[in-house]
């Protein structure tokens, strides 16, 4: 009240922050893609949709880790739960219709949240930190993704498989990028737009305080597991989608990816701060730069430390905006 | 008057934790539309029973009636529902979101938020703001505000002013004062006997977990020292002679000067000096700043302003590094924090010692168990568990950071609270030990949560209250009773303030 002068610079310093937060991840896109076409000048319309394809699930396991994260958590059996449901729905549609596939993805995605349910319950009853509780659950379900398939294969209708492939609507704008706007905000929207959101948002962000308002923290976590749980559904489905088969092994990939991607599209590992647009970029950037890297002609082995190196100095930038915002 | 049941009535609360008992028998009885004052010194179980009121965690054993009918919460959030609300010291409101998101999250309605803002004078804050962004003081008001307009039958605040402006503290007693006179109750803690004089009608006193009387509030400042203090102070003050004063050279530079130190809200201007061969006793009840003076100056914490001062030559405090190169070392109320809990006792005395030792290279195994040996033999460190600290007792821990500090060697050590939770046996040889390294021409800044021990380990004293100093005095005039006061700012002008 008192220090109006140290006040305005201070809140200029916040303006800045606040404007590279909601703007950084969408510019770095567009950069990055401006770089993609300079190197690559073929990059077109076809190349855009095997991006959004290649990113679909890449991007439901960073939806699901930012909401675990948001909410003072973080998830590290992403991997295992997407391979699972890769596996269920591979198994479940080999010799299914169409129609009967749809059916059976409710079936995935209610298996899914069972598995987020599990997760958040052992979370919050056994005071395990979330880390070593979601690692061991994290081998649970990586070996019942082995009894479900125990190698590669399965199968699901060329329909369902197709779904995500091309772009009906206009060439530029790909049905994977349409399926994971709408699959992200059918799973965030009601979170975001409701007190469940409020909830988790509360709990990851000072947990005694929501406590003493009244908030039941971890019942507010074990919620963000279960939408965890559900978009790794989406995302091992999607799975199911791009490579046609279900492997039990493939989920890997995405535990240590989406928490990546959570990191890189600025939702903070002490929770409480962050959105759902940055993760999903993010997981877009992630697998456009393993592109990129192909159409310069480098090395692969290269390209792992050039993405690497790449990470790290996203998140430098990001932490040094966060460094400005906390300067008041 | 006392035809109806008091709106909350508690009687023989008991809470242990671990090995300690924070409450042993406690009762408080509030009347519908009365400011109950909750009082007691450090330790004394106040926040403990509140917060097993608010229903933060169970009574082991004991009653709770509200309006005559038994219950107990819990969670935060029933004691909520049945109309008994909390403003804690530091504010429930969460950072991340906007304080109107705060408001939701509790559930209460915005129309009646933005009243009690207005009468609180605070109307101005924009209700689309991040709570982080707000003003700790302001954030305060918010969470009153938010109370109040959940229309709570007992509204509790925990040393709602401990941060305000005198002007808003105003405010907030014109504010707590209409609420009262809606017929609710307010049970009101705070170590400020002036404001407790103001506002309450009664003042139930907490001594060592129990309660020890009810008194009502006006002109008995002294009935409610003496209730804190306890019988015993009488004989204890007198029983135990205190050390001459030790004789004070005017031109002689100080081992430790601190000048002007602020820090946030927690310092304001704090100036003292620590001549060489001298123990500085340090005297506050909690939360008076005292945590932040020894952090900013071990280097823990910088200070917004000031300086510190080690044998005449003024410090960059950017790290701790720079106090320990400086001669000044922290022993922190936690000891744990600065232990490798699962090392043994050679290692953790010898880490500190280190860097003098051989900075580069491999460790002088020799020199460093001779140093160590003699740390622990000196300071009677019990070794049978010495493979893992982590096994020791607290008061053997305790002296393991000690014995660290005497084997790299230092000017000045910085002791909070080192005597905690420790048997009596052990705490007479800190004393002795404290005394031992004054004699060695070093100096010690001893903060303690027990007052007797000034007179038993210190020279002089000082005693911290909401960031000031608020009294000085030698050990032989440190009895308990004038500390205490002290402690409460209770200057003679300000005890008159309250009596008019």
């Amino acid at each position: 009240m008192t220090d109006a002068s140290a006040r305005n610079t201070g809140s200029s310093w916040r303006t800045l922050a606040r404007a590279g937060r909601f703007l950084g991840m969408p510019l770095l896109l567009a950069a990055s893609l401006a770089a993609t076409i300079a190197v690559h000048p073929d990059f077109g319309s076809f190349e855009i949709q095997s991006l959004a394809l290649g990113a679909l699930p890449l991007a439901l396991a960073a939806a699901a880790q930012a909401i675990v994260v948001i909410s003072g958590g973080i998830d590290l059996s992403i991997g295992s739960m997407i391979a699972v449901s890769n596996v269920l729905s591979a198994s479940l549609m080999q010799h299914a219709t169409f129609s009967q596939s749809l059916a059976l993805s409710i079936v995935v995605l209610i298996a899914g949240a069972g598995q987020g349910l599990l997760n958040g319950l052992v979370v919050a009853f056994s005071r395990i930190p979330d880390v070593v509780a979601t690692l061991t659950t994290g081998f649970i379900w990586g070996g019942v993704a082995l009894l479900i398939l125990e190698r590669p294969g399965g199968g699901a209708p060329a329909a369902y498989l197709n779904i995500g492939a091309g772009a009906d609507f206009w060439p530029w704008l790909p049905n994977a990028l349409v399926m994971m706007i709408v699959a992200i905000a059918a799973i965030w929207l009601p979170i975001r737009l409701s007190r469940i959101g409020l909830l988790i948002y509360a709990a990851g962000s000072d947990p005694v305080a929501a406590f003493r308002s009244g908030v039941d923290v971890m019942r507010a976590r074990t919620i963000a597991y279960v939408f965890s749980g559900i978009a790794c559904a989406v995302g091992g489905m999607a799975l199911t989608m791009t490579t046609g088969i279900g492997a039990p092994l493939a989920g890997a990939y995405y535990t240590l990816s989406s928490v990546a991607a959570v990191v890189i599209g600025g939702v903070s590992l002490a929770g409480g701060r962050g959105g759902m647009v940055g993760p999903v970029i993010a997981a877009l950037l992630l697998t456009l730069a393993p592109m990129v890297l192909v159409f310069l002609g480098i090395d692969p082995n290269y390209g792992q430390v050039i993405q690497g190196t790449l990470i790290v100095m996203v998140v430098m930038i990001a932490g040094f905006f966060a460094f400005l915002q906390e300067r008041k | 008057m006392n035809d109806a049941p008091p709106l909350l009535h508690i009687r023989g609360v008991a809470k242990t934790f671990g090995a300690v008992r924070a409450l042993r028998s406690a009762d408080l009885e509030v009347r519908a539309g009365e400011a109950h004052a909750l009082m007691g010194a450090n330790g004394a179980g106040k926040s403990t029973l509140v917060k097993i009121i608010t229903g933060v965690f169970p009574a082991d054993a004991g009653e709770m009636a509200l309006a005559g009918r038994t219950v107990a919460f819990r969670s935060p959030a029933e004691a909520r529902r049945a109309g008994i609300v909390s403003v804690y010291q530091d504010p429930a409101i969460v950072p991340d979101l906007t304080v109107a998101q705060n408001m939701r999250l509790a559930r209460v309605s915005t129309d009646k938020v933005k009243a009690a803002m207005r009468d609180l004078g605070v109307e101005r804050i924009d209700l689309r703001t991040v709570a982080r962004d707000v003003d700790f003081a302001l954030l305060r008001l918010i969470d009153l505000a938010r109370a109040l307009a959940s229309d709570p039958r007992i509204l509790m605040l925990d040393e709602i002013t401990a941060a305000l402006p005198a002007d808003l503290s105003e405010r907030v007693f014109k504010v707590v004062r209409d609420f009262r006179s809606r017929g609710a109750s307010v049970i009101f803690i705070s170590h400020r006997m002036a404001e407790i004089a103001m506002l309450c009608d009664r003042a139930t006193v907490l001594r060592d977990g129990i309660t020890v009387g009810v008194t009502p509030t006006r002109g008995a400042e002294e009935t409610i020292v003496n209730l804190m203090l306890g019988s015993d102070v009488a004989k204890a003050t007198t029983a135990q002679g205190a050390r001459p004063a030790r004789p004070e050279t005017a031109h002689e530079v100080p081992a430790l000067e601190v000048k002007d130190l602020s820090y946030g809200h927690a310092l304001h201007g704090v100036s003292f000096r620590v001549n060489r061969g001298e123990v500085l006793g340090v005297a506050a009840l909690e939360g008076q700043g005292q945590e932040e003076l020894f952090d900013c100056i071990a280097g823990v914490r910088r200070a917004d302003a000031g300086e510190v001062r080690a044998e005449g030559r003024v410090l960059k405090l950017r790290h701790p590094a720079d106090a320990i190169r400086a001669g000044l070392v922290l022993v922190p109320a936690n000891r744990l924090v600065s232990l490798l809990p699962q090392r043994s006792v050679q290692e953790n005395v010898a880490l500190a010692a280190f860097g003098r030792l051989r900075s580069w290279g491999p460790i002088a195994m020799g020199e460093e168990r001779r140093r160590v040996d003699m740390a622990v033999r000196k300071l009677q460190i019990d070794t049978r568990a010495a493979a893992e600290v982590r096994r020791l007792s607290g008061g053997n821990m305790q002296k393991v950071v000690i014995a660290r500090w005497i084997a790299a060697g230092f000017k000045t050590l910085l002791c909070f609270d080192p005597t905690r939770g420790i048997d009596i046996g052990t705490k007479q040889q800190i004393y002795a030990l404290m005394r031992e390294i004054a004699g060695q021409g070093l100096s010690v800044l001893l903060f303690t949560s027990e007052l007797p021990e000034i007179r038993l380990a210190c020279d002089r004293a000082i005693v911290l209250f909401g960031g000031r100093i608020s009294g000085e005095m030698p050990a032989a005039e440190a009895d308990e009773a004038r500390l205490l006061r002290a402690a409460h700012g209770l200057t003679r002008a300000e005890a008159a303030a309250a009596l008019a």
